[in-house]
């Protein structure tokens, strides 16, 4: 297994610490003009998203965490797991509720998602940053009223539920930035 | 052909004129402080075919070929210009001061840049607590007048129930957890020390003052005399600003053979970290054993200086060119 020196430390960076996964979030280096030196850096664990404070000896190695981030197709949920597959393999992998979150709300059969995987287990899933997605439910559409700003909850076809605005009916498809969970645009067919 | 920095905008300097110009006349203010006091400016080498033993310090190295090289054509590159300033003071010089280049390996953060520019002085006759008068005199024109504080080494420990002089390694180790903070295995008792200083204790000195920590554990002397005692402490200060350590000064160690003493045990550390061997400085022995007058001497970061000075956050703020862009 790779290791990185602590010269090589930068927000992203991947490494093992107590048996887990973290990504570095911030380095920082310090040290007494006649003393040791250190790298003080914030780590967020890949597994549980907890964030920590730990510091290192400058020059000090950390093991490499072996963190890959795949781009698989999302095939269909049985309930207990997401299951997604390689567009180039057909190779499936299963992902758990813990690497969900969030995101299982936005995923739609054939959408394409980066999954970040540890040791090949998935760790986490990211949907792609517009998902279109058919309204399910909502208060019926105030026709013609495309420019008063007001907007209302709506219902889609994965459980999300997303401010739209009044003028949208159910049964439209809707493009939607998952990353700040907004309505962008009526989707023309 | 190895190329050096492909974005295109990476040959502009990373401040602004104005900021350069505001430099520069800080270091007119600097250079007029010493010449109304009448210290005598000096420049001493760079490079050396000795170097700094110290564990914590990481001289670089140049290649040098031509005439008058050294074994393996090594030269270190000073990571301050202490030792040459001494061999002066020795040859009867008087006061002495200078801006100098230094180099440090490994060093680049927020407030590290490798290569930074010191201000070093040594005053003949006087013991640590007359320079750090002095020290203050300096802030005080280049940065404006501020409230003075000293307190000891032991006092910073003092909030934690630590007596850094007397504490067992185990008993600083349980002090900095308490603390939240894990020391990294394979650090030893000064480390540990260093760890709680640098982590718990500098962001919170100087803050709107000029403030000294003097009398530092024995085992952190460096170049300092050892004032005997229970427990004995180290001649040496340090001055911080805004949390940073901007100064580092020693009642200076003038017994060749103690001095020898030291450089042989920082060499049995250096090989315990699996650090390189540097050529101990047999001139500087030389010139103790001659007879160094008894004096303080006082280095001082001076681009960290000028941070505070310029309100700057970061190093990068000051520097033209900093490491990678240089």
């Amino acid at each position: 297994m790779a290791n990185y020196s602590t010269n090589e430390f930068k927000s992203g960076l991947k490494i093992m610490l107590d048996g887990d996964p973290y990504a570095i979030v911030e380095n920082e280096f310090v040290k007494p003009g006649k003393g040791q030196a250190f790298n003080r850096v914030r780590v967020r664990n890949l597994k549980t998203g907890k964030v920590i404070d730990r510091t290192f000896k400058s020059g000090d190695s950390v093991e490499a965490a072996d963190v890959l981030d795949t781009e698989l197709q999302y095939l269909y949920s049985d309930g207990e797991f997401w299951h997604f597959m390689d567009p180039q393999t057909f190779e499936q992998t299963a992902a758990g509720e813990s690497a969900l979150g969030d995101s299982a709300k936005w995923l739609k059969e054939q959408d394409i998602c980066t999954v970040t995987l540890w040791n090949g287990e998935p760790l986490s899933v990211e949907p792609p940053n517009f998902v279109e997605l058919k309204v399910v439910e909502t208060d019926p559409g105030l026709r013609g009223d495309t420019s008063s700003g007001g907007n209302k909850p709506a219902t889609l076809e994965t459980g999300a539920v997303v401010r739209v605005p009044l003028f949208i009916e159910i049964g439209e498809v809707l493009k939607i930035d998952t990353r700040s969970g907004e309505y962008v645009s009526r989707v023309k067919d | 052909m190895v190329s050096h920095g492909g974005d295109s905008d990476q040959w502009r300097p990373a401040v602004s004129l104005e900021r350069l110009k505001a430099r520069a006349a800080l270091l007119d203010r600097v250079r007029w402080f010493f010449r109304e006091r009448g210290l005598l400016e000096v420049e001493t080498p760079v490079l050396s075919a000795a170097a700094v033993t110290d564990p914590n310090l990481d001289s670089l190295v140049a290649d040098y070929r031509g005439p008058g090289a050294p074994p393996e054509g090594r030269l270190y590159m000073q990571t301050s210009p202490e030792f040459p300033m001494k061999r002066l003071l020795a040859a009867g010089s008087g006061p002495i001061w200078q801006v100098c280049h230094v180099f440090r390996g490994g060093e680049r953060g927020p407030r590290h840049n490798p290569e930074f520019t010191m201000l070093e002085w040594y005053r003949p006759g006087w013991d640590h607590h007359q320079l750090m008068d002095e020290v203050s005199e300096l802030v005080a024109f280049v940065c404006g007048e501020r409230p003075v504080r000293r307190r000891t080494y032991a006092e910073l420990f003092r909030p934690f129930a630590l007596d850094p002089h007397g504490a067992s390694a185990e008993e600083c180790a349980a002090a900095a957890r308490r603390l939240g903070f894990q020391p990294p295995d394979g650090l030893d008792r000064d480390g540990v020390l260093d760890l709680i200083l640098s982590h718990a204790v500098t962001p919170e000195l100087g803050r709107g003052v000029v403030e000294f920590v003097h009398e530092f554990p024995a085992s952190q002397a460096a170049l300092a005399r050892i004032c005997p005692g229970s427990p004995p402490v180290a001649e040496r200060f340090e001055c911080f600003l805004e949390g940073m350590e901007i100064a580092n000064g020693f009642h200076e160690l003038g017994d060749a053979e103690e001095q020898a003493a030291r450089f042989r045990h920082d060499l049995e550390v250096r090989a315990s970290r699996g650090l390189r061997q540097p050529p101990v400085d047999q001139r500087l022995l030389q010139a103790l054993a001659s007879g160094l007058p008894s004096c303080a001497g006082v280095a001082v970061g001076l681009d960290r200086l000028f941070m505070v000075a310029l309100g700057a956050g970061h190093i990068d703020e000051v520097l033209p060119f900093p490491l990678e862009r240089a």
